[in-house]
């Protein structure tokens, strides 16, 4: 079934602070196996100008896509989640995420399209740090494919 | 930010040091925990098959997370990365053996964007097997 166009610049309440921890972005860069020491060195991360570690680039989408689980799950819009696949993500990154960060997400559905029998969705997430300063946006698109006939 | 490599020293065309990343069955748990994405296509082979994939396959983030190490490891400083962005074309698919798959990423430098800012834009090629994993894949990163 197709989406409601209508929905298209529908912009979702932000979310609860996500609590960047030190030893969540280690788990992170150990899971992709990155030994990179600004990851996981205070030290090392200073002597790149960084106050303190920072994160991988794509460790935030774990939070803007939980986020995005507000779109995704909107009864309204009537996404079938069991069709989704991910199709395209991008990130525009005005700094680098960083341990105590207190990180909040505003998503905002950017296009409903339908191609071949697909839904195509794009949704926009905007993440701010605890002082309201822009830190990241994620681009997500997601494909629920058709259903087969019966 | 402190990228260690100068925009004077690349053209286009400057080639980045390839990489080659193995990833295991054990790889794509520790990464299901680590980024909170339990989907089973990840590491139940039995579900993956009932949804029409052929086995259990990487997370496409997995493989993102690792296609922009190329780069990373290039510049230094993960902060040099302002933009990344990827298309998931083909899924990586991870047999149940001792081996798994492999994900081989190549990488050069697009286009000079901005003299004064010292960006460029770096095109990443992600394979595995035989197959493109990754299109579109771009980064604009700030050089020193």
């Amino acid at each position: 079934m197709a989406l409601d166009q209508s929905f298209v610049g529908r912009t979702y309440p932000a979310t609860d602070p996500y609590e960047v921890g030190r030893e969540k972005i280690r788990e992170f860069a150990e899971a992709v196996g990155d030994a990179n020491p600004v990851y996981t060195d205070p030290e090392a991360a200073k002597a790149l100008g960084h106050p303190d570690v920072i994160a991988p680039p794509t460790f935030v989408f774990a939070i803007t896509f939980k986020a995005a689980g507000q779109v995704i799950q909107d009864p309204q819009l009537g996404l079938d989640y069991n069709r989704v696949v991910h199709g395209d993500q991008k990130f525009a990154y005005t700094r680098p995420v960083r341990a105590g960060d207190r990180l909040t997400v505003t998503s905002r559905i950017e296009s409903v399209k339908s191609l071949a029998g697909n839904d195509v969705l794009s949704v926009r997430g905007e993440v701010h740090d605890q002082d309201g300063e822009h830190v990241v946006t994620a681009h997500t698109t997601l494909v629920a494919r058709a259903a087969e006939e019966a | 930010m402190a990228a260690k490599i100068a925009y004077d020293a690349v053209e286009v065309g400057t080639e980045l040091p390839a990489q080659v990343f193995p990833v295991t069955r054990a790889d794509l748990v520790r990464y299901a925990g680590a980024s909170g994405d339990f989907n089973p296509i990840h590491w139940n082979e039995k579900f993956a098959k009932e949804v029409g994939l052929p086995d259990v396959i990487a997370h496409g983030m997995f493989t993102m997370a690792e296609a922009i190490r190329v780069v990373t490891d290039w510049v230094g400083d993960p902060g040099a990365v302002l933009e990344y962005g990827v298309r998931f074309t083909k899924p990586v698919v991870v047999p149940n053996d001792d081996k798994g798959a492999v994900i081989e990423v190549g990488a050069k430098v697009a286009a000079k964007l901005d003299d004064e800012a010292r960006t460029v834009r770096v095109d990443l090629l992600a394979k595995s097997g035989d197959q493109k994993v990754l299109g579109m894949s771009r980064a604009v990163v700030k050089l020193a």
